[in-house]
């Protein structure tokens, strides 16, 4: 069944049942459509509902449990060499089965793999018919079921408003479900990571390589030593460097910036320079990376070479310059923002005493903006420490615990995309890891995110 | 009064002394400073901006235009035939290898030995064969013009000729020069080689190796490449054969300084003069860079091409618009007209403000997770990236559309109201539609946004080497910023200008979806 007819059906049929809801409306009403309670389009969307709502209902549950259906379907046909398996081969058979049936299985496959990969072929083509039947025959009486309900007295507009406020309710409920799929997937994995490591070595070890760990047969001998190479400090620590070396570029040049414009700006000035920090937020990240490791990071080394020091290709300084580059734009719209806050009396008093207006802004804007300029500045670190494009391509793979700037440190978004990047194994400690540190990168993000608005609700001088 | 400020009484009053004169001035002063640095924020900005553009601009300009070879080929019944036959079949299993390097090979028929051929026949892109083959399946009869058939020239060899491997200077000689070759090399003589040279050894003699740069002597219709220089004397190697007999005398002769050692570039003092020699017989054209219009990915610089990513990031965007914009509209819709005041509403609004905040990766993550660990849904697949990016890009559409939503006036909800209209008939027809241009202008921020989105679909396998163009939302493809970062990696310098030439078009489909948003805003927004 090709997507074609799938997306043809899915026009053909919704449309269909409206057109046909609509004219027995009209037909009802003996072209009088006057005399309809509701006009004849609601007909139409009450037969449209009537009719698709359960077929999506079967099609949910088919989503949801079509895969369980055929496992279990193939593991009964599969036989007492099947059953003899511990639950892990098992589902290892069934995984590499249906990677075979999609053409993305690497090496030989056994020959039980081999049964079971055309099992899955037939239930796979049994249960998805089932489901289609079902679907259908859910469809076809729901549709037979609002046919006959609809009559020139039916109150077809409240059913369908209420329909659709039902319709707006769960589309606002995906906020949630994200939120919620985000959290539980990560604590899931999270949790199956720290039965095989513990919290403190990760959080307190000081040695960081997941790409050594060590799988397999006897991986129980060397497993005190597996233990120790989940040592997170190194990584948290060079993301600390890179978003320190980040915000110390994005800090002063944001909020210079945000002044100059907000306050000595002629208009022309901001009419050429808010596009222009707005272009510099609309880059991808992706073009800053390039950007910083094939021109800034070259040329940060051959400058130091002229110094005579050691600067590593990947150094730290690259990566977080670049990055403070790319936050500018972000710290000084929000500085902006709450510079041009602080209403102009404030300003104009302080003319009055004759204070000039770097005076002014030092001495009485700021003051007054203070809270709302130190969550920009939250903000921009929480961004800091979540992007993952530059670092990726300009900063380091190997976890050095330093403080020096020039020499390549790693950081936490790095290690997630390395770690996970051509890997689709979800079993081992090393792949992990990496929702390890995702969970305390979204963590602190978000803490950083809540205390920025706290900051703000709490510390901003209320004027009017 | 008048005399007040002069009175002696004030001369050396607090504000108006030579101190405090000093002290006004260093107040101007540091006025001064502070609107200077000022001014150099938005300098630094605008100066980084300026510099980044013209860098991607300066190496990813010449990847737009490539140089082409059109070779006398041989295309005939006896190359492309089955027995003589020339059908179908037989043009699609030709050997087009042979031919290309047998039309390459033709070109230079003083070239012996085995490795001096196969790198002639790397002047030739590797993917020549494979379009030779796919122009003559379109257009069998285009065998009949085979010097109209143009064939990539390799990456360095365009490299060369764009001027990118290495600085030439000429040095026009003067005298005659006598040049013998015989069997143990090339004698020349007659003339001193060297002038101009700084560096001569203690005895005047010269070596020129491998890691020096290369001095090229052009006499007689051949090319010679200078190997030791002594006075008057030097002895060479050929690179291209002289036109008359084994010794000549020359009047006219120039010697050519190549700067870069050969040892330090990717292409030999050979392949040189062999491409000049083909630029001389006007074989090659520089064209327009169709190929990195028109095909996916490829190891081969010269053969790849940024299609299958474009369609790649159409079909995601597709995804990602159908999803987000009907749900973030109705998200929106539900919560600024029709939430009640309560905890769980404020709940699903810190919830997205903070989703608005979350890094991008993590988004990756729960794509992994749940779409392709749980769901069990396709690797690389726009469907999955569409989905992520969607979910990802929703907060943004939510946050715009409830922003849209409240600049309607109160006054037109309460006279549709008046005249009798539902609820939801005040908004589906007349807030929805009035705040549409601000919806929409949101949109295309957020798509803008997914557009240049890469990190969370590294999460969901859409790095994979994707030769073929995707046909379809489950087929495995790639994104065009991924395309940049993959090409980022390779080590090739004509990668390095695709992927320049690639993130300028990015940029520029990130500019007209951005100049669609401002147009948007200026002509529909209206002001109440």
């Amino acid at each position: 069944m090709s997507i074609w007819f799938v997306f043809t059906a899915l026009l053909l049929v919704p449309g269909g049942l409206y057109f046909a809801g609509r004219g027995r409306a009209v037909a009802l009403a003996q072209g009088e459509v006057a005399s309809l309670h509701s006009k004849q389009e609601y007909h139409g969307a009450y037969l449209l509902i009537w009719g698709s709502a359960p077929a999506l209902g079967v099609a949910i549950l088919w989503l949801l449990f079509a895969g369980i259906f055929t496992d279990y379907l193939v593991a009964g046909q599969l036989g007492s060499e099947f059953s003899t398996l511990n639950a892990e081969q098992r589902a290892t058979v069934l995984q590499t089965a249906q990677a075979l049936l999609y053409g993305s299985a690497f090496g030989e496959a056994t020959p039980l793999v081999q049964t079971a990969s055309e099992r899955y072929r037939d239930s796979y083509s049994l249960v998805n018919s089932a489901f289609a039947g079902l679907g259908t025959v859910a469809l076809v009486l729901g549709a037979l079921s609002g046919w006959r309900q609809i009559s020139p007295r039916l109150r077809a507009r409240q059913f369908v408003e209420t329909a659709a406020l039902w319709l707006l309710m769960a589309a606002s409920g995906v906020a949630i479900l994200t939120t919620f799929g985000i959290v539980f997937s990560l604590v899931f994995e999270t949790w199956q990571f720290f039965k095989f490591v513990s919290l403190s070595d990760f959080l307190f070890g000081t040695q960081w390589s997941p790409q050594s760990a060590f799988e397999g047969a006897g991986a129980a001998a060397t497993d005190a030593r597996n233990a120790q190479i989940f040592g997170a400090v190194p990584v948290f620590a060079g993301t600390l460097l890179i978003s320190a070396i980040a915000i110390l570029v994005a800090a002063p040049v944001g909020l210079m910036a945000a002044i100059y414009l907000s306050d000595y700006a002629p208009k022309k000035a901001r009419v050429v320079a808010k596009p222009v920090m707005e272009l510099l937020a609309g880059i991808p990240t992706v073009v800053y990376g390039f950007f910083a490791a094939l021109t800034v990071a070259p040329f940060f080394r051959r400058s130091g070479e002229a110094f005579g020091l050691t600067v590593s290709s990947e150094s730290a300084l690259a990566a977080g310059i670049i990055l403070g580059v790319m936050i500018i734009p972000f710290v000084s719209s929000l500085s902006d923002d709450v510079i041009s806050a602080v209403p102009e009396s404030l300003r104009d008093g302080s003319a009055a005493l004759g204070a000039t207006r770097s005076e002014t802004i030092r001495k009485v804007v700021l003051p007054a903006a203070l809270p709302g300029i130190v969550s920009a500045l939250m903000l921009a670190i929480s961004r800091a420490i979540g992007e993952t494009m530059i670092v990726v391509m300009a900063a380091g793979l190997a976890a050095n615990l330093t403080i020096n700037p020039l020499e390549a440190v790693t950081t936490v978004t790095v290690q997630i995309v390395t770690l996970l990047t051509g890997d689709s194994a979800f079993d081992s400690a090393k792949t992990l890891s990496a929702f390890a540190l995702a969970l305390v990168l979204f963590l602190v993000t978000l803490s950083l995110n809540i205390i920025a608005l706290r900051v703000v609700k709490k510390y901003q001088e209320q004027y009017d | 009064m008048t005399d007040f400020f002069d009175s002696p009484a004030n001369k050396s009053s607090l504000h108006t002394g030579m101190e405090a004169r000093e002290r006004l001035r260093a107040r101007y002063r540091a006025e001064w400073m502070f609107k200077a640095l000022g001014l150099g924020a938005i300098g630094v900005s605008v100066g980084f901006l300026l510099f980044l553009f013209t860098t991607i601009f300066m190496q990813g300009w010449p990847a737009f235009t490539h140089n082409f070879v059109a070779l006398p080929l041989e295309l005939n019944a006896q190359t492309l035939g089955d027995e003589g036959v020339i059908s179908e079949e037989s043009l699609s299993g030709a050997d087009y290898d042979a031919i290309v390097r047998t039309a390459i090979r033709e070109q230079f028929p003083e070239v012996s030995g085995r490795t001096a051929k196969r790198t002639l026949s790397g002047l030739i892109s590797p993917g020549a064969p494979v379009l030779l083959r796919e122009a003559l399946l379109a257009d069998p009869e285009r065998r009949n013009a085979p010097n109209a058939i143009t064939l990539p020239l390799s990456d360095f060899a365009d490299l060369y000729l764009k001027g990118q491997i290495s600085r030439s200077t000429y040095r026009t000689g003067e005298g005659e020069l006598a040049i013998e070759v015989s069997e143990t090399g090339v004698l020349i003589s007659g003339a001193d080689l060297a002038a101009g040279l700084e560096s001569s050894g203690a005895d005047g003699k010269i070596s020129l190796s491998r890691e020096m740069p290369s001095l090229l002597l052009y006499a007689g219709g051949g090319v010679f490449k200078l190997e030791t220089l002594e006075g008057n004397l030097a002895t060479a190697r050929i690179l291209s054969p002289l036109d008359a007999g084994e010794t000549t005398k020359a009047l006219d002769w120039q010697v050519r300084l190549i700067e870069v050692p050969e040892a330090n570039r990717k292409f030999s003092d050979r392949e040189i003069v062999w491409t000049d020699k083909l630029v001389e017989r006007q074989l090659v054209q520089a064209k327009f860079n169709t190929l990195f219009f028109t095909r996916g990915a490829s190891r081969e610089p010269e053969m790849a091409g940024i299609l299958g990513a474009v369609v790649g990031t159409a079909l995601t965007l597709v995804v990602t618009l159908g999803l987000s914009f009907p749900l973030g509209v109705a998200a929106a819709v539900y919560l600024e007209e029709f939430a009640p005041r309560n905890r769980l509403t404020a709940l699903v609004e810190v919830n997205i403000n903070n989703l608005a905040a979350v890094p991008s990766i993590v988004f990756g993550l729960l794509g992994l997770a749940v779409f392709l660990t749980f769901f069990g849904m396709p690797r690389s697949a726009p469907l999955v990236g569409g989905m992520v990016l969607a979910l990802m890009t929703l907060p943004t559409i939510i946050i715009a559309s409830r922003a849209a939503l409240r600049a309607v006036p109160p006054s037109i909800r309460e006279a549709a109201l008046g005249i009798g209209a539902s609820k939801m008939q005040v908004v589906v027809h007349h807030v929805l539609p009035l705040a549409m241009p601000g919806i929409l202008t949101g949109t295309i921020i957020g798509m803008a946004q997914a557009l240049g989105e890469t990190a969370p679909l590294l999460m969901i396998g859409m790095v994979a080497f994707v030769v073929d163009i995707p046909g379809g939302f489950t087929d495995p493809a790639t994104v065009l910023p991924v395309q940049i970062f993959m090409w980022a990696d390779f080590p090739e310098p004509a990668f390095q200008q695709r992927t320049s030439a690639a993130i300028m078009v990015l940029l520029a489909f990130l500019v007209v979806m951005n100049a669609l948003a401002v147009v948007l805003r200026k002509q529909f927004e209206r002001r109440w």
